[in-house]
């Protein structure tokens, strides 16, 4: 079985390749149908198959950047990126990230960086994950008051409205940002931008767990825009963090390209499964997937808080990150070639 | 509503109490890897060396290659998929 295994030169360690593979196409299949870089997910999973921590931070994020130009690109085919909006987000992702960095740097001076950095991810997923369940709450009361009144919701109807309030800013510049269908002030996606760069900055992520609920719930985009103007953003940052990585000798190539390899096939696929899943459909995944990501944190903070308890807690976290990726991009890849199959036969119906 | 408002609290309590009693540690001084070029031949040996020569050409290697197969891959992808006769230039759902 020694052909399974293949020596990383970098980093001086054998791997095994398919879990490799695995790990991209999985990971792949998941950014392409959320938008994000899905850090949270292959970080852990590179140190599982045997990468030091740093190593497993490089290597994810630059195949991060190859996989969300996959993704992006046909993403932009159907008309989901909207390249004005993600142009102008970028602007406040770098200054909001700078921000965020040099805090971690005053927080390390001061001792406390680690422990502050868990709190601000564990509350802000909870809260995501509330705002995301909360807002699939509204929107079925909403249909539900219709069904009762004899009428039909809006398709376009959503729940929580937060993004009409924020539009009645009028401070100029103003934008017409003509794919997502929003005109505001060009403060507001500059603004949400920062925060959520800010956000990313010290968190040490790539930022596309945060951006994307901030896209559809602050600014108002549509599911299937958030997510393709997401990626777009994810792909730049996601090149800029590889260079920047790998000059600090911390990216192992090889296992990018293998990684790269599987991801490749499963951005197409998560990304063509958006076609076919609704745009409440993603929200509802987006928020499961987003309260494991929160209780696997949650583990690894009862398992450093109780020492005797730190073996099983890691165990449980890994198995539950693993779990949920293989979960998820299974539902995925299914609901793609049902939908795939239905397109086929129509058309074939057709002619 | 109240019950599980309850539970976050004692949930939140449990995490985050003990760790403000720990104090947490500093970062270091920046460690250099040097690649082991012992072992490899052919490609891997080259690829190793770069790295261990220069981390600026390892670098401008990096990211020429990441978008250049992640472009090759989207247009093999997009040949397959036309094959199969999927329609990849709309989307029918309109749901916000």
């Amino acid at each position: 079985m020694e052909w399974l295994y293949i020596l990383m030169p970098i980093a001086g360690v054998k791997i095994f390749w398919p879990g490799l593979v695995i790990l991209g196409v999985g990971v792949g299949i998941i950014g392409g149908f959320f938008g994000m870089g899905g850090a949270w997910m292959v970080t852990p999973g590179l140190n599982i198959l045997g990468f030091p921590m740093a190593f497993a931070i490089g290597t994810d994020i630059a195949h991060m950047a190859g996989k969300s130009l996959i993704a992006t690109m046909r993403h932009g085919k159907f008309g989901n990126v909207d390249y004005k909006l993600g142009v102008i987000m970028i602007v406040g992702t770098v200054g909001g990230f700078e921000v965020g960095a040099q805090m971690v740097m005053w927080l390390e001076r001061l001792g406390s960086v680690d422990k502050v950095v868990r709190y601000i991810y564990l509350i802000l997923l909870f809260l995501i994950a509330w705002m995301v369940f909360h807002d699939v709450n509204k929107r079925r009361m909403k249909e539900k008051a219709a069904k009762a009144a004899g009428q039909e919701v809006d398709a376009l109807a959503t729940g929580i409205e937060w993004h009409k309030t924020l539009h009645k800013i009028k401070i100029p510049p103003m934008v017409h940002l003509h794919v997502a269908g929003i005109y505001c002030s060009a403060w507001l996606p500059i603004g949400v931008s920062f925060l959520t760069g800010w956000l990313a900055g010290i968190l040490g992520i790539g930022g596309g767990l945060i951006r994307m609920p901030a896209l559809i719930y602050l600014l108002g985009c549509p599911t299937h825009v958030a997510v393709g103007t997401d990626l777009f953003e994810v792909m730049i940052s996601g090149l800029y963090g590889a260079a920047s990585f790998t000059f600090k000798g911390r990216t192992e190539l090889v296992a990018a390209i293998v990684m790269l390899c599987g991801a490749s096939i499963g951005a197409q696929v998560g990304t063509v499964a958006t076609k076919y899943i609704k745009g409440y459909g993603i929200r509802i995944a987006f928020g499961l997937a987003v309260v494991g990501c929160a209780v696997s944190i949650a583990m690894k903070m009862i398992g450093s808080a109780y020492k005797n308890l730190y073996q099983a807690m890691d165990i449980a976290s890994t198995v539950l990150i693993l779990g949920l990726v293989f979960g998820m991009s299974a539902y995925i890849a299914v609901k793609m070639v049902q939908g795939a199959k239905a397109e086929l036969a129509a058309k074939k119906a057709a002619n | 509503m109240k019950r599980i408002t309850q539970l976050c609290t004692m949930v939140f309590l449990a995490l985050t109490v003990p760790g403000l009693a720990l104090a947490a540690g500093g970062g270091g001084a920046p460690i250099v890897l040097v690649a082991d070029t012992r072992k490899l031949d052919g490609i891997m040996a080259w690829w190793a060396n770069l790295y261990n020569e220069s981390h600026l050409y390892f670098t401008i290697l990096t990211i020429v290659m990441i978008p250049t197969i992640g472009i090759l891959f989207g247009v093999l992808a997009d040949i397959v998929m036309h094959f199969i006769g999927l329609d990849l230039k709309s989307r029918d759902l309109a749901e916000h």
